[in-house]
């Protein structure tokens, strides 16, 4: 005897399977996932296929321009100005990162310790991210000038020097002024970041850890800073890509300068792009900067993120 | 309203512009006849948007904005302005060259029509109408309103930059006055430093300023980025000489001047550090806006000559574009002409108190210039100027070589020994040579 269900597939068959169809979850999933796949390919894909594009032609602002394959790259590998960019983007992303990574994290386990006004201090540090960008630019502009800068003005005050630091005019100067700034904005971000991380860690490991008799350091070691890398690797790789990428710090204090001593791949791009007109060159700059980018991202995935539940399967 | 002819309105009001400027309502009674007979018919229910630069001297702004409203209540033409930092105008424009939408009219700083003439409304009409009428333009403001035998902007006015210097610190020195010439320059710098009145001019990224004086030293020696054929030229024996000498200057300089933007030097010689700098008039407008001690010890001069023996000045034009995806392109013709009108142009230039020089040869006899001796040297800027493109043409090459600093880079390189001035010859020879390429 047939039951009900054949019996209705038998006398419905196209409406049973729309049924089944519109309870799957593959199939809803799909439909779920659409927006953000549109908004995705939209804001995403489709800026950074374009730039990749105009990376090949030699399209100006107001002319579209034709396909002349490597050629922007060719030319760039012949001009000292992009190669010391590179240079400086490079010695920015590596110097800054290591410095707010250390000091970023330094400041995280401060900020885990029990103390007063905990909450007030906490907020206080996160300052210098929550501050626009061009603001805190143009603050360093001031704390940097050659005849204002209040740090020349306490340093001669105090007879530790006679003449005003030249902070944006030596090019190496100049460097390090930049990176400090820069510095002082991405603490913030990773020191609250890993403030988190460090609160998710049970404080049953600590306990267990201080019975058997392990020292601060070997907690250290062998808790907090394992537990801590799935964080690590997610903080380090946005800030090495914030750090990589920046330009209005550079571009509102330096504009590149002195003799293109602060001139970063970003920055460099815009420069020849929009006001000197040369889209396809800029682009090719900022397409130059898509593999540096990539390979830093693998370093802290593969390299960082060692627990299989971290690459989509189950843990240990 | 009475039955004025324009040229009646025109005669009147010349006349009332020696002694008075005009006031709102005389302003709209011109306004009203010039919409009657005006030469270029706005479309019916025209609306334009404009966009200009952030102000640097409020009460030019103000009277933009009553020429503006004047030109509103007369022709009945929406005029929508918007203000924008000055560096963020040229990116503004060339997204909207690019992608044809946005402004209709833009006003903005040097040679950016030329990054896209073909996206321009053709303005001949317009120039040869303001040209007929007020006396010719000055030969460099036609070249930078012109591209082949076609205008493609209206260089509505120039930013003059000049010597700006604290009297009695050149008189100290013994000097009467600032020197005519690059090596009296060299003297006086020295002198000045020793006194500890040293001067300086921006060697960092500086459009405006940076831009201005160092196109002069390599100038006034004789050397130049290209020849009359657009074949780079920047490797001569002339410009690496014009390197020599700055070098030699940049000794008596005070320090820091590498990483000068436009905006340090101002601060520096507003509060006394420098006796000597190249700038607008817009530190003079402020210390005497502000009612500052100083404002009577600041006077200008023109950039000395050098060995060439004739003026080799560059100073900021300031063109303005009607793009040509506008849907009211004579409305766009009618608003530019409006405002170079006597009436308007005439108090505008009287409310700019200097800081802008005209460019149309009629406009010479303002009293803006004389009224207050210390704004003299300013009325020449647009005369004795020489284009960015010098001695080439204007177009792409040159305006790119511009906003990558290649003058200002070598020059730079040079002054602050990171490269001898034969090396920094040839290192802007070679980038000059990417935008030059043929």
């Amino acid at each position: 005897m047939a039951t009900i269900a054949e019996r209705e597939e038998v006398a419905a068959p196209a409406a049973w399977h729309w049924t089944r169809v519109r309870n799957n979850r593959n199939f809803l999933g799909f439909w779920f996932m659409l927006p953000a796949a549109a908004f995705l390919l939209l804001f995403l894909t489709y800026p950074l296929g374009l730039g990749i594009w105009l990376s090949f032609t030699d399209t100006r602002i107001g002319r579209d321009g034709v396909f002349i394959g490597l050629e922007n790259f060719v030319w760039l590998a012949d001009d000292p100005v992009f190669w010391l960019s590179v240079f400086n983007t490079f010695l920015y992303t590596i110097v800054a990162s290591v410095i707010k990574f250390a000091l970023g994290f330094y400041l995280a386990i401060l900020l885990n310790n029990h103390m007063p006004f905990k909450a007030f201090i906490r907020a206080i540090v996160l300052l210098p991210f929550i501050v626009p960008t061009v603001l805190s630019a143009i603050a360093f502009w001031w704390i940097y000038d050659t005849q204002f800068s209040i740090i020349s003005w306490s340093l001669t005050k105090l007879g530790l020097i006679t003449e005003n630091i030249n902070f944006l005019g030596e090019p190496n100067n100049a460097r390090a002024s930049v990176i400090f700034a820069n510095i002082w904005r991405g603490i913030p971000f990773v020191a609250i970041t890993l403030l988190a991380g460090l609160q998710t860690i049970p404080a049953s490991l600590y306990e267990a850890a201080t019975i058997d008799g392990a020292s601060r350091w070997q907690m250290f070691r062998h808790i907090t800073y394992p537990m801590l890398t799935p964080i690590i690797a997610v903080v380090m790789t946005f800030s090495v890509l914030f750090t990589f990428t920046d330009f209005q710090l550079i571009y509102a204090m330096t504009r590149g300068g002195p003799i293109n001593a602060t001139h970063l791949m970003a920055t460099l791009s815009f420069q020849r792009a929009i006001l000197g007109g040369n889209l396809g060159e800029g682009a090719a700059i900022s397409t130059a900067m898509i593999p540096f980018l990539l390979g830093a991202i693998m370093f802290s995935w593969f390299g960082l993120q060692k627990r299989k539940w971290q690459q989509g399967e189950a843990d240990d | 309203m009475t039955d004025f002819t324009r040229r009646d309105v025109l005669r009147t009001t010349t006349a009332l512009t020696a002694g008075a400027m005009l006031t709102g309502t005389s302003l709209l009674d011109w306004a009203k006849a010039w919409a009657a007979d005006m030469p270029f018919k706005p479309e019916d229910g025209a609306k334009l948007r404009a966009l200009r630069w952030n102000r640097f001297v409020e009460s030019e702004d103000v009277q933009f904005d009553a020429n503006i409203k004047a030109f509103i209540e007369a022709t009945g033409v929406e005029v929508r302005l918007d203000k924008e930092w000055l560096d963020d105008i040229q990116p503004k424009a060339a997204v909207a060259a690019n992608v044809g939408a946005g402004p209709d009219v833009v006003w903005g700083p040097l040679a950016m029509a030329h990054l896209f003439p073909e996206k321009l409304v053709d303005m001949t009409d317009v120039a040869d109408y303001l040209g007929g009428k007020y006396g010719g333009w000055f030969p460099v403001a036609e070249t930078y309103g012109k591209r082949d035998d076609r205008w493609i902007c209206i260089p509505l006015c120039v930013g003059g930059n000049y010597i700006n210097y604290r009297k009695s610190m050149v008189q100290a020195a013994g000097f009467d006055e600032f020197p005519a010439d690059t090596d009296g320059l060299l003297k006086l710098s020295a002198e000045m430093n020793k006194q500890g009145n040293a001067g300086g001019m921006a060697l960092g990224h500086a459009s405006g300023d940076g831009n201005a004086w160092t196109h002069w030293a390599v100038w006034a020696f004789g050397g130049r980025l290209v020849d009359e054929n657009n074949k780079v030229a920047v490797n001569s024996p002339e410009t690496i000489q014009g390197l020599e000498y700055v070098r030699e200057l940049y000794q008596t300089f005070t320090p820091g001047t590498a990483s000068w933007l436009d905006g340090h030097n101002n601060k520096a010689f507003l509060s006394g550090e420098v006796g000597w700098t190249n700038n607008g008039i817009s530190i003079y407008a402020k210390a005497v806006r502000d009612g500052m001690d100083i404002a009577a010890d600041i006077e200008h001069a023109y950039y000395p000559v050098g060995p060439v023996g004739r003026p080799t000045e560059m100073h900021v034009p300031f063109p303005w574009m009607a793009f040509n995806y506008t849907k009211y392109p004579n409305a766009a013709k009618a608003f530019m002409t409006f405002m170079m009108e006597a009436p308007q142009y005439n108090a505008w230039l009287q409310e700019s108190v200097g800081y802008f020089t005209h460019t149309l040869k009629g406009y010479a006899d303002h009293p803006v210039w004389t009224e207050d001796p210390k704004r003299r040297v300013f009325k020449d800027a647009t005369e004795r100027a020489l284009s960015i493109g010098h001695a080439g043409t204007l177009g792409y090459a040159a305006a790119s070589a511009l906003a990558d600093f290649i003058i200002v880079d070598m020059v730079a390189e040079a002054a602050t020994g990171q490269a001898s001035p034969k090396d920094a010859a040839a290192r802007a020879e070679k980038r000059a040579n990417r935008y030059y390429r043929v």
